[in-house]
Parts: C-alpha cells; structure tokens; sequence
C-alpha cells in the first residue's frame, strides 16, 4: 500500500511547546492532529514534511463551550464530538447538519475542527458552516492570539492565513437569539466530498430577517460566500420569493469548476438550490425555536 | 431431498421436506447451514496472500507510467539501486534477457510485462524494485529517472479508427491500424427482413461504462523459487490457480510439475483475478534473481489502473415490433474498447465473449449482432466483474430496448415483457443466435416479483407522486423498473469452450477414510462463495455423510486435480456436478462392497442417504461408514473391484445452465438535485435448487449492490489525454451500507435437466440482472427514454435538461 | 523512535521509523495479520481497529501517535476460543462471504453495540457507512448486528442451543 516519505516526528505537550517547535523547524514542519486530510496527502507523496508536530496531546484545546456571548470550540475537537455535541445542537443545529454529510463515523472519529479549516480545501463543509455562520479562527504564536474573521481565514485553495510558527487553537461563533441555521449537501455518494454545498443562518425580527450568513462549499464561491445575496436578505421577509431571489444570486454569483461530480451549470444549479433549501429550513427553525433534533429534509 | 441422477421436478419455490440432520446439527444434504470458513475469518485468522511471511522475503513495488502513450527514451535505475535496502531493479531490458518483457495474453494477444518500447496506457507496469520492505522499495522507485517522450493519446473508443489516430500496437508488425476484430453472430438477412416488415422500430445509443469489479482485496504474489530443489512456489491472488500454474510453464518455460500454485484466502474476486498479471511475473522473476521469496501486493491504484476492467461497450440497439407490442427483432452494432492489449479473459471461440445471447428472455426469430473491437491507451481487460462473459452486457441491451419501446408504444414495461417472454413449453428453447436454453418458467417469475412488488399499487402512487410534482408541490419524483435475464452458466462444453486450448472441464477427487470421513478435492477455488461448505453438502447429500465429516480442498495444485477455477458461475454448474458424478461412483462401489459384506446381489439393495440395505429388509444393511471400513479391512472382495472408497472424475458439461429472474427496482428522485434513493429492490432468482439457501441469498444481495453500483456511481473515466480519473476509492466510488435497501427476495425452482442435482448456479445473476432495472426505475421516475450509467445526481440532473452528460469521458 | 503500545491488553515496545502507519505496525511488528487494508484513502475501512476505546482507520494513523494508547484488534475479540456474540451473528446470519472487510466490520460493529445495545437498522446503516463490503450488499451484515443485539450483545455468554441447529430449507421470500 502507499506509504509516506521519511520524516522526523515530535509530539508536543503544550501550545506554547508546539509553538516552540514551530519557530525551531519553520517550513520544513507541519503539524498532525486527526491526520485525515494530511496523512492521505503523504502516502501519495504530494505532502513531505520534514517534521511532524502532533498535537494530538495538547491540554484544552478540545472544549465546546459558551464563552461569553459566544461560543468557543477548541481546535481539537473531533467531528464525532460535533455531531453530537449539546450546546452546538442548541443554538446551531447546521453543526449536525453538516457533521452527518462530513466523510464517514470512522474517519469522523479522528478528523478535528482545526485540521478541517486548515486544510483550506475548497469543498470542505465545516469552513462553510463556520463562514454561514460569520465565526472567527482564534490563531496563536509566540507573540499571544489573534483572530481572524473566517471569510479571511483562506487566504486561498490550501492555504490559510495561519503562519509557520502559528497555531490555529480555537474556533468563536457569535451567540444569536431568535436563529436558526442549516445545512444542505448534495454528494455523489455517503461519504463522498462534497459536489456542492450551501450553509445557512437566518436570525428572525418577527418575520424580518434581522441578520444572515450564507456559507457555500466545492461552487467556487469567493471566501466561500455571497455577500451580495446576504445584504439583499436583511431587513427583508423570510419568504419564498426571497429565498429565491437569494438563490438566484448566488446562482449568478459562484464559479464552479467542472469535474468528476458535475458540469459547471449544474453546479450552478445546487448552488442556488442549496441556498434556497438552506434559507428555507434555517428560517423554519427560528420560527420553531431552532428544534435540534430537526431532520426535516427541505425537497420541497 | 434424496434425489439424485434425476433432479426434483419442484414447481413450488422452496422445497419444505424435512431434512435430516446431523449430530452437528447440520443438515445431512442440502438446507441452510452455517458456514464452515467463517470461523477462521471471524477471528482475523484468515490467511491471504499479503498475510503470507516467509523467511527472508522480500517486497516488490511497481513503479507505473504517469501517461497514457509516451516513448520510453531511457530509464536510468542507478538511484534506485544505490538506496539502501533494495536489492534488485527489475526493467523491460532485464526481463528482455530473460524473454519474458512480454507475455501472452487470454486472447492469444500479447502484453507487455514491463514497458520495452513506449507505455500504451496510465498506471503501465514500468520497473519493479525489489528491497527489504515496502517502505524501502518505494522510496527507491521514486529515484528511477525515465525519459518519456509523450505521444497523442486514444482516450475515446469513437476515436479509435479514425484516419489520424495514433497506432498503438506498433509492436506487432504490419499492424496499421487500432482495429482488433469485427465479429458478428445471428442471421443478418433475416432481422433485415424482420426489420423491414415491422410496425415500429426503436433505435437507441448506450454505453455500458468501464468499471472496475475492484474486490476489496488487491491482486498480488509470493513467489518463492527454491534454489535448491528447482521448486516455484506462489502464493497468489488467482481465481484458476490451475490455468495459472500451466501458463507460468509456458510462458517462463519452467517445468510444470516444479510450478506450485497456491490461491490461499481471497478477499473476492468477481473476475478481476483470472487473469496472469505483470506484478505476478515481476515476483517470479524476482525470486529468481534474488534467490529469496519476494512478495508484490498491488495498491489500490494499481488494481484500478491496471487489473482488468470491465464493459466499457458503446452499444446501438434497434428493436423491432408489430404494433400491438409484439417483438420481432433485435439488431445491434457494438463498439468494444478493449484498452491497450486485448487481455480478455473468455472462450477461444467468442471474442466477444457470450454477449451474442443479448436477444434475452424473449420470444421472437430474428436477431444479429456485430462487435467491433479496437485498442485504446487504456488498461487491457473487459471481462470481469461478475459478467457471466459479457452477459451483462447483453442483457443491459436488451432490458434497456425493451423499455424504450415501452416508451415507443406508451406500454406499460410489465405488461410488454409478459406479453413477450418464452413460454414454459417452448423449453428447450434454441436462440436466434444459436443458444440452447435448458430450462425456465418465465411468466411465473415475473408475475412473482410483480405480486411481491404489488405492481399496480406502485404504479397508483407514482401516479400520485407525479401529479404532486406536476402541481409543484413537491421535487420527487418516483420510479418502478423492471428487468428481466436469462444468463447462461457453467462454462463449458469442451468442444464449443477453451480458453489458451485449455479445455473448461474440471476434475474433482473424493477419498472416503476407513472411519467414513471423506476428502474432497476441487479444481474451483472459492472468493467468499462458501465452497468448503457447499461442496460438502453436495456430497452429503449425495452420501447421507454428515457435511461436517467432509473436509473440501481447494486453492493448491499439488493437491488438486485440473480444472479451471472459479469465474462465470461456474463452480456449482461444472465442479459441483463433477462432486455429485464422484459421490455418485462411491455409491455405486460401496453397493458392492456392502453386498458383499452382505452376502447379496448388489440389485437387491436399495439406497436410503447415507446407507444400502437389503430390498424388502431394511434392518439388514450397512452405513457408507461402514462400509468404508470394509472397503480398507480384510473383506474379500469380488473379482476386479479394488480395496479402499475412492474416486475421480472429469465432468464435461454438455451444455450450459440457463438461471433466470425477474427484478423490480423501486426509486424516489430528487428532481431538483438528481439526487436517487432506491427505496425498494424485489429479486425473484431462479437458480434451479438451492444447495445453501442462505448462502445462495448472500450471492444475491452481493450482485444486487453491484447493480446499485454500476447503475449510480461506479465508472472509470478518462479524460481526452488518457488520464485516469478513478483511480481510488475516492472516485471509483462503490456503494455503502445507505445506498443499499434491505434486499426482498424471492425465488422459483426450475431445474436444471443436464446436471446431474439440476443445479444451475447463481454467482453472477444478480450482478447482470440488477443494473438495468436500477435505470430503467430512474428513467421512469424522470421521463427519460435514455441516459447513461452512472446516473449521478449531475447525469440525473443533465437528462432532464435534455443535454445528458458522457459519463465515461472528459470533464465538461 | 521507540513506541510502547498496549495491543489486546499486553503492553508492546518496539523500535519504529516515524513513518511507520498503525496497520502496518500491527499486522507486521506483531503479526497480527486480521487487521487488513484495502483502499490507501482512507474510504474502505478493512483496516479498522480501536485506539483508546474509538474505532479509527489505521492505515491513517502512524505507529508513533499511538504510542502510550491502547489498541484492540480482531483477534482481541473472541474470549477463550469461544466467538463474543457479534462474531456469532455475523456467522448465523451469513454477514461474511470472502471475509476481507470482516474484521473491520467487528470491530465498528462492536463498537456500535457498546454505546447502543439496541440500534435499528437504520443506526447500523449509518454506524458500517464507513466500512465497504463488495459481497455482501450489507443485508446480512445489518441482520448480524442485530442478532447480537438480540443474543446478550458484548458479554461472552454461551450461544443459542439452536445455533447450529439452525436449518430452514428457504423461506419463499425473505425481506
């Protein structure tokens, strides 16, 4: 079977010694936590590092909590853990949504938060529930934190605005009253990578919309959003006509490429229809007070 | 069940007897009964090829071409070898010194081993380096320099003939163009004539896609020549280690009775390992040169680059019919792409293997085909996976043209195929082309599955379901598919069937010991069909020993007779019938021992399972145990008859075995995604009587997922360059546990009458007959007369736009 | 590097290149050959084990981050030659043909039935979605699992007296 390339590994104890390691090693190192996107990437030998920094053991980096008027999720946090986390079905149910759709249990199992968004891949899903939902990347070096919006987050395919010596360390979504949020995904098989993806957040003012984050995965969408159709949203009503409006938007706006999933127009297509599906149902659940275990499909 | 030479004439679907069982619990004969290998697999100690370890082994890896058609300029090894930890660099230059760069193929072609000339396709076998371990060994493959000079490649069959196409066997001299054979079966002028004289006449384009049987273990080898002793040992991922043994001797000239082929486990199958494969070669060669066991294990790239594919015809059916629905002939032109080196696996006589019995289930005289076959820059193969030799091609074909006349005539599909099948007594039933079907009962499976299915309410609620999107209410869509085959097994007669002169019977050898338990030896060699526990149960029931008491060799050819293996369904058709001619020439030898001991005429005994007594005195008589012993003790035997209970045979089967069945597929699709869920699959199988209903079920749910697959997802496309786009599991995609619905089976019994327990296979069946109903339930749903398989969500999407895509190639 | 792993409950050390992955650890420093592999991709799932209680694909996993982890395989589930009942149910029910995917197929369904005693056919389907299996259509598998659940799922208890005395000549239709 395929096998990596030779590399030197250390397994870091904290963050501040995983920072460490990484000013020592600079661009000869990456850093491995579930290994699910890298590890694939080295046994085809398209990724050889030099060194590999695991982080697997590094303390509080695997909470889920409600950390003022938002919610922090450590970048350790495995897909398993999301899925059936409390507080995220709570108040964002597009978690789950898109947890179910995201690979299989087992790899589920392994993957984290932090290596999905850092691994910058353009149809990955939790970047665009994380973008629908206009959250922030909390990144750590040697000089203390900063953060950064996640629409800035990719700073382009495979790559993130994460330096060499620079440790993505948590995840911060705003708290919201009166939202609801979901997530629709079209794939050619359970499993499979997305073909195309629209993630959505709709926080109602009586039948206003009071605030909207649009996330769209594998249609070729800038910053894996439409701001366009966000603005044509707000202070509108949250109806089908709307909706669809959003939907035609977006439809215009993304650029997809064709491959083995699909021709560009029909790309163009779901993402227009994922839009509309999401939009539907994240407004269903602010209406119904965002109902957690909802798995209501929105075909119609 | 007691009957033997003469099989049960049951109409009735399960046969309900009681049958007895052993201390075991087992059932004395047939029945269901638990599997005998599982409890090795079950504990992880299975032993497959990779599992095998010897002293001082070593490992091979495949260093393989990155393009489709390039000129190899030079190879510079010298890199590689300097790593530490390999021992050997193996290259078409070295193998040339040994005249085994290329070697024949089971089409009497030849292929290339490791590339001499140029790569002919991506993923080609280029250098083989041989070190301490695997790590090593691709470290050292990734230092070997090639110069490739890449040349214009044939990526699209269509395009395979054209005036500017590249030569791609310019090995064989003479050769001017990309054309492999035109072949042609049926009575042309009269489908002419049926053609000219009908009412209504469909013509419709198809293309069963390239896929992959892709069994979830690879292929590969340990290959160990003994210095010492001259002895070849391999340890290999074969379904015919027979055939296999006989081809090394041929092909590397060593004697054949130094060659030991051994096919341990094997995880599957499904015809991706008839064939001999350069990695096989390499390993042999490889122990050669290094005095050492050297084992190869493809990657799961290589086996879906390289190992035989499967399908890929581009297929025109025109179908003919009076006006009332009647059909009356089926023409069909087809494309073949066989890749690079025509590699199929099949008998000598049909190259295109068995795909001229496409004129189905159907009653009516006229049909022809003509097949045209061509080299691509792809992969050689195209009989594999499960296809019964290309029957589901045909069938595919013919299921799929049925249909569009259903469209053609606004008829219901059902009602069509009942109006149409063969009836009951037209059995035995000669084919346009020139098939003798054994046996069947046509309209009884169908109306089975349509009354399991309940038809006529499904279609009520698809007429809801439509009149709920007519409405806009609602994006789905609901679609009812049928399909309908007859497949032909058990290949075959050795007049009409070989494959490399190699004739498609096969031996079988039982031993019964002197305390009555039995060995029996097979020339099959199982992929998960369960034949340590089938086979013995074919004995027992022939016997009356317990199934537990009889232990079933297979897999190694020092300790089995010929044969030649296990692909097209043919282990119960041909190996079980040489199992039930040997039990039978036991029986018959232990009547005369027992009367013997007896001190009778052997006509006066009777036979009960498992014991001959006295006709008329049942108390006197004597158990197979029994006289077993007898039959190795003291007794005096009569003139000629030998001591000991043992015997062998060669079972030449006369003619095929016809299985058939009627399959409903039930869909609900997402018009606006094109996403499909297949909600519900009814399978009516008849496979003549079932020797292990549970495990004749299993082979049934397999090939039913296989259909999902292939219907949905499953196909290796290309792009104009010749690249490869399904090289993993994460684009040759195969079906999951959510793909599947819970299977409904149901079954009708039809024996077979020319086998000696009338049994007529069913490995392959539902792999052929599942695929079209999967489309033609999606192509209800949408309204479509026709779109290619895989039907993704975007190929769903696309036919209902009126522009559907090309699966098989480029990206658009 | 030096990696000390606990495997089926007995503590292991060895010597390892870094690169070494977790199955090639398992079936080639120990010999522990049930585990397989079949896909590189990380899609098919044969080569599924447990690291600390989880089922995980270990062809995506290195020897080294296990080290100081617990894995259990295969081999670890039968107790004292006697099959635990899910290893009982995939025989009863038949959820085996060439028995490749097998192990991995235990070793995510055990761990199903630990956390959920009682799943429904649906929560296996979901449960296995990882797991491919190109003989079986899943059918029997799905029906293994719920044997066990059925049959004192997770304690080494004695088997049915009927288990091998199991014979129907073939139900007319099977659903």
């Amino acid at each position: 079977m395929q096998v990596p390339e030779t590399f030197d590994y250390e397994r870091a104890s904290t963050v501040e010694d995983a920072i460490q390691r990484l000013t020592a090693h600079g661009d000869e190192a990456r850093v491995i936590a579930g290994g699910h996107s890298l590890l694939p990437m080295m046994k085809l030998r398209l990724a050889v590092p030099e060194v590999l920094i695991d982080i697997n053991d590094l303390p509080g980096l695997d909470h889920v909590r409600l950390d003022g008027d938002e919610l922090a999720i450590g970048a350790l946090v495995r897909h398993a853990a999301i899925l059936d986390d409390p507080i995220l079905g709570e108040h964002y149910p597009i978690f789950a949504d898109a947890e179910r759709k995201i690979a299989d249990p087992l790899v589920r199992n392994r993957g984290t938060i932090g290596g999905s968004l850092c691994q910058a891949d353009p149809a990955e899903d939790l970047s665009a529930v994380v973008t629908a939902l206009k959250g922030s990347c909390v990144i750590q070096s040697a000089n203390g934190r900063r953060t950064v919006p996640m629409r800035e987050f990719h700073t382009g395919p495979w790559e993130t605005a994460v330096g060499d010596a620079e440790l993505l360390v948590e995840v911060r979504i705003p708290v919201r009253t009166s939202v609801g949020s979901s997530y629709h995904k079209v794939e050619r098989r359970v499993g499979d990578w997305a073909v195309a993806a629209a993630g959505a957040f709709v926080q109602l003012d009586g039948d206003t919309i009071a605030a909207v984050g649009l996330g769209l995965s594998a249609v070729g969408a800038p910053d894996m959003t439409c701001p366009d159709a966000e603005q044509a949203l707000v202070g509108g009503p949250a109806s089908a006509e709307a909706f669809a409006e959003a939907a035609r938007i977006v439809h215009d706006a993304v650029s997809p490429t064709a491959d083995q999933r699909g021709p560009v127009d029909y790309k163009r297509h779901l993402a227009g229809e994922l839009t509309r599906r999401a939009l539907t149902d994240a407004a269903r659940r602010a209406r119904s007070g965002s109902d957690p275990v909802d798995s209501e499909e929105g075909n119609a | 069940m007691t009957t033997t030479d003469n099989p049960p004439q049951s109409d009735t679907e399960a046969d309900t007897t009681e049958v007895p069982l052993s201390d075991a619990g087992n059932p004395i004969g047939f029945g269901r009964m638990l599997r005998k290998e599982d409890a090795r697999f079950l504990r992880g100690q299975g032993n497959y090829v990779d599992d095998v370890r010897l002293p001082g082994m070593l490992t091979g890896v495949i260093l393989r071409a990155p393009m489709a058609h390039a000129r190899i300029n030079s190879i510079d090894t010298s890199a590689a070898e300097a790593v530490d930890g390999v021992h050997a660099v193996l290259t078409g230059e070295t193998l040339e010194g040994v005249g085994l760069s290329w070697m024949p193929t089971l089409s009497n072609d030849t292929q290339s081993v490791l590339v001499t000339d140029k790569v002919r396709f991506q993923g080609q076998e280029v250098a083989f380096v041989i070190a301490d371990d695997e790590y090593i060994a691709q470290d050292a493959a990734q230092r070997i320099v090639v110069d490739y000079e890449p040349l214009p490649a044939v990526a699209d069959a269509k395009q395979a003939l054209a005036d500017d196409a590249p030569l791609i066997r310019d090995d064989v001299e003479g050769r001017t163009d990309n054309k492999i054979y035109d072949w042609e079966a049926g009575n042309k002028d009269e489908t002419d004539r049926a053609f000219a004289d009908a009412d209504v006449v469909v013509r419709q384009e198809m293309l069963y896609p390239r896929t992959h049987p892709a069994p979830m273990e690879t292929c590969g080898s340990v290959a160990h020549m003994d210095p010492v002793t001259g002895k070849l040992v391999i340890w290999t991922t074969t379904q015919a280690p027979h055939a296999h043994r006989t081809l090394y001797a041929l092909v590397a000239g060593l004697p054949e009775h130094k060659i030991q082929v051994i096919s341990p486990d094997i995880g599957g199958g499904f015809g991706n390992k008839v064939g001999i494969y350069p990695g096989y070669v390499c390993s042999v060669v490889g122990s050669i040169v290094t005095g050492k066991p050297v084992k190869w294990m493809e990657d799961r790239a290589g086996n879906l680059m390289s190992t035989s594919f499967a399908r890929d015809y581009h297929m025109t059916g025109e179908i003919a019919s009076t006006a009332d629905g009647t059909i009356t002939g089926l023409r069909v032109d087809v494309l073949a792409d066989h890749g690079a080196f025509n590699g199929v696996a099949q008998p000598t006589k049909y190259p295109a293997g068995f795909f001229h019995i496409f004129t189905g289930s159907y009653d009516y005289g006229a049909a022809h085909c003509n097949v045209r076959a061509v080299y691509t820059n792809k992969a050689p193969g195209g009989v594999a996976y499960a296809c019964s030799f290309r029957i589901t091609e045909a069938v595919y074909l013919v299921e799929r043209m049925v249909d569009c006349l259903a469209d053609e005539l606004d008829m219901d599909p059902a009602e069509l195929r009942m109006k149409n099948l063969l009836q009951p007594e037209q059995f035995p039933y000669t084919t346009p082309t020139g098939w003798e079907y054994d046996s069947g009962d046509y309209p009884r499976a169908l109306q089975k599955a349509l009354d399991m299915a309940g038809y006529e309410a499904l279609r009520d609620e698809q007429a809801d379901v439509r009149a709920a999107y007519d409405n806009g209410e609602s994006t789905m869509l609901m679609g009812i598919g049928l399909s309908f085959f007859t497949e032909g097994v058990g290949a075959g007669p050795r007049k009409h069937m070989d494959i490399l002169g190699l004739g498609m019977a096969d031996g079988c050898e039982l031993r019964i010991h002197p305390t009555g338990k039995a060995i029996l030896r097979i020339s099959v060699q199982s992929q998960g069909q369960g034949h340590e526990t089938t086979f013995a149960q074919i004995v027992s029931q022939e016997l009356g020993i317990p199934p537990e008491d009889i232990e079933v060799v297979h897999g190694d050819t020092d300790n089995t007779p010929f044969g030649l293996g296990t692909y097209g369904s043919r282990s119960t058709p041909v190996s079980g019938a040489a199992a039930a001619v040997v039990s039978h020439r036991i029986r018959d030898k232990a009547r005369i021992i027992a009367a013997t001991a007896l001190e009778c005429d052997p006509d006066d005994l009777e036979w009960e399972p498992g014991r001959w007594f006295v006709r008329g005195a049942p108390e006197q008589g004597q158990t197979i145990q029994e006289t077993a012993f007898a039959a190795h003790g003291s007794l005096e035997l009569p003139e000629g008859v030998e001591g000991h209970l043992d015997a062998q045979t060669v079972y030449n089967p006369p003619n095929l075995t016809y299985p058939f069945g009627a399959y409903i597929c039930v869909t609900d699709v997402d018009t606006a995604t094109g996403e499909v869920k297949v909600r519900r699959f009814i399978a009516v199988d008849d496979c003549g009587p079932r020797i292990n209903p549970m495990i004749v079920e299993g082979q049934v749910h397999g090939g039913l997922a296989d259909g999902i697959g292939m219907a949905l997802m499953e196909v290796m496309a290309f792009d104009r360059d010749g690249n490869h786009l399904g090289g993993s599991f994460m684009d040759y995609l195969l079906p999951t546990s959510m793909e599947c619905p819970s299977w409904e089976l149901g079954e009708t019994v039809t024996p077979s009458p020319h086998h000696p327990i009338g049994v007529k296979g069913v490995g392959e069946s539902a792999t052929v007959g599942s695929p079209p109903a999967v489309v033609n339930s999606v192509l209800d749903a949408i309204g479509v007369r026709h779109a290619d398989m895989p039907l993704t969500p975007a190929a769903v999407w696309r036919a209902m736009q009126g522009s559907p895509l090309r699966t098989d190639l480029a990206i658009e | 590097m030096e990696v000390t792993i606990t495997v089926n409950g007995t503590a292991v050390t060895r010597d390892v290149e870094p690169r070494m992955l977790l199955v090639h650890f398992v079936r080639d420093e120990l010999g522990l050959t049930g585990t397989h592999w079949a896909c590189d991709t990380t899609n098919c799932g044969a080569c599924t084990l447990w690291v600390d209680d989880t089922p995980v694909k270990s062809c995506t996993m290195l020897a080294v981050m296990a080290d100081g982890h617990t894995v259990r395989t295969v081999e670890d589930l039968d107790t004292g030659g006697q099959l635990n009942p899910l290893q009982e149910g995939f025989m009863q029910e038949h959820g085996l043909q060439c028995g490749f995917c097998t192990p991995g197929m235990l070793m995510t369904g055990q761990w199903l039935l630990d956390r959920d005693p009682d799943p429904d056919e649906a929560t296996i389907r979901e449960a296995i979605s990882g797991n491919l299996c190109r003989c079986t259509g899943y059918e029997n598998i799905v029906r293994a699992v719920r044997w066990a659940a059925e049959h004192g799922n997770g304690e080494a208890e004695a088997t049915d007296d009927d288990a091998s005395a199991d014979v129907e000549t073939s139900d007319e239709v099977t659903a």
